[in-house]
């Protein structure tokens, strides 16, 4: 069972579609954690941390709603739960999203913009330096992916592309509008584990 | 990183998910509004392809441009096999995926279409891994079952799908040496024979198609090892599409789980109506090689 004395890091993976797997790989790299893939709002109890993953945000919403995650989510998150959206995952925690009603977590300050560089066909990579993750070019993949048009105060700005955030953080919420899940890098994953240490640090002093 | 690793990286975003035949704009809305994570547009689906019979051809440029603008997930159209040109308007149109489809009528008998020559992204049907292995060779980011389309019946899908994962057990199995005799017998490329045997999985992500009409369908595939389902004519031609497209979404996210799938199976009303394969004037896929 999660939050067990003596078991590693409770990391939880939202399980509903999407690159579920690449990120589950990606966290099997790195010793010491306990993976739980969450299908289900049980599946929430005792977790230290949780990766949205890349997908459909419209499917992966529908499906957290519908199945009771959402809510327990949100509250959690708003406790302080370490969460880390890639992709889809960016577009379930913004607040704002232009050209769409409806939002789903809404807990990260921004306007954001779905398919913001177009169909398929626009989707690419890159390298980037991300002073605060790695000290190393790291590789950045974006398929079909959203950019963050604007940001409120509280939301601190890893990387920015011609002028849109790519790359944020507002207190225990980190997302990326790219995909670490689908290269061979770690950085990104080390750094959120190690935010996820932080916050039980804080916890525990 | 090249195109090609682009696309295959989209068909992973799709894994888990479903992908629905819709008609026209209103369809593609209620696809979306389900739970789908990709949309294909197509004017007819199979099930009235094979009671209309006639050329089946690539859809209406303008119908799906028309559903392209009214949702924001993947949109895919089918081109018939071997026609480039119809694959190069579909590019023109910067659709997200191209679906080279034995359930439209062909084009060329001999060849399927070079997809390395264009950026965006093929998925193609195959009945075993032979066929697998030489649709990726040509270029395909992403692979389904062809089953047999319009029917309502699984039965090929799990045939197809069985035999893709049998036959890459065996791969896993055999010493290096009897690799080269297996690749010639399937008439797959050697590469990927090796890429198997040290992967123990395909080089894209493949999915379940034709004749999948029930969440059970689904959960079924998706416990023979796909990554995910395209439903033809079993949404649109059954008696409550929305409920049931809602329904084939989360067996497929609980594939695992027969409690919600017993839940989600009840009160759909009628399935669409079935057909036996034997009794099949034209078995689409037999189509391709």
């Amino acid at each position: 069972m999660p939050g067990e004395v003596g078991k590693g890091l409770q990391v939880g993976v939202l399980a509903l579609q999407g690159s579920v797997m690449e990120h589950v790989q990606c966290l099997q790299k790195i010793p010491g954690i306990d993976i739980i893939q969450v299908r289900k709002p049980q599946q929430l109890s005792g977790i230290d941390g949780i990766i949205l993953p890349g997908g459909e945000s419209t499917t992966m919403g529908k499906l957290a709603r519908e199945l009771g995650i959402l809510e327990p989510l949100r509250e959690l998150i708003q406790d302080g739960l370490p969460v880390w959206g890639t992709c889809a995952g960016m577009i379930l925690l913004a607040r704002n999203i232009v050209q769409q009603d409806d939002v789903h977590l809404g807990l990260l300050d921004v306007t954001l913009r779905r398919n913001a560089y177009g169909g398929q066909l626009d989707s690419f990579s890159r390298t980037a330096v991300i002073e605060k993750i790695a000290p190393h070019e790291i590789p950045l993949i974006f398929i079909r992916a959203p950019y963050i048009e604007q940001w409120g105060r509280e939301v601190e700005v890893l990387l920015e592309l011609e002028g849109k955030a790519v790359a944020v953080k507002q207190g225990n919420i980190l997302a990326t509008s790219f995909h670490p899940e689908l290269t061979d890098d770690l950085s990104t994953h080390r750094y959120f584990i190690r935010k996820i240490e932080q916050s039980l640090l804080r916890l525990y002093l | 990183m090249d195109r090609y690793t682009l696309n295959k990286n989209l068909a992973q975003m799709l894994k888990g998910g479903v992908i629905m035949d819709v008609t026209n704009v209103e369809q593609a809305l209620i696809a979306e509004r389900a739970g789908a994570v990709a949309v294909m547009a197509l004017e007819r689906v199979p099930a009235d392809i094979r009671k209309q019979g006639g050329v089946a051809r690539m859809s209406d440029p303008k119908m799906i441009k028309e559903i392209k603008r009214a949702v924001s997930i993947p949109v895919m159209a089918k081109v018939r096999i071997g026609h480039f040109v119809e694959a190069q308007i579909l590019q023109a149109i910067g659709i997200d995926f191209i679906d080279e489809s034995e359930v439209l009528t062909p084009a060329d008998e001999l060849f399927h279409i070079d997809k390395k020559s264009f950026d965006i992204p093929f998925v193609c049907g195959a009945r075993d891994l032979g066929e697998a292995l030489r649709r990726i060779g040509e270029g395909a980011a992403m692979i389904r079952t062809k089953g047999e389309a319009g029917t309502g019946n699984v039965v090929e899908a799990v045939r197809h799908m069985r035999s893709i994962s049998s036959e890459m057990r065996r791969v896993q199995l055999m010493p290096r040496e009897e690799r080269m005799t297996y690749a010639k017998e399937i008439g797959a490329p050697f590469e990927m024979l090796d890429y198997i045997a040290e992967n123990k999985k395909l080089p894209v992500v493949n999915f379940a198609a034709g004749g999948i009409a029930t969440p059970a369908d689904a959960a079924l595939m998706m416990q023979l090892g796909c990554d995910g389902i395209f439903v033809g004519s079993g949404i649109f031609k059954s008696s409550d599409p929305e409920g049931r497209a809602r329904a084939i979404v989360k067996a497929t996210t609980h594939y695992q789980d027969p409690q919600i799938i017993m839940e989600v199976s009840g009160g759909l009303g009628e399935a669409m109506a079935g057909l036996e394969i034997d009794k099949l004037e034209d078995q689409y896929a037999r189509r391709g090689w």
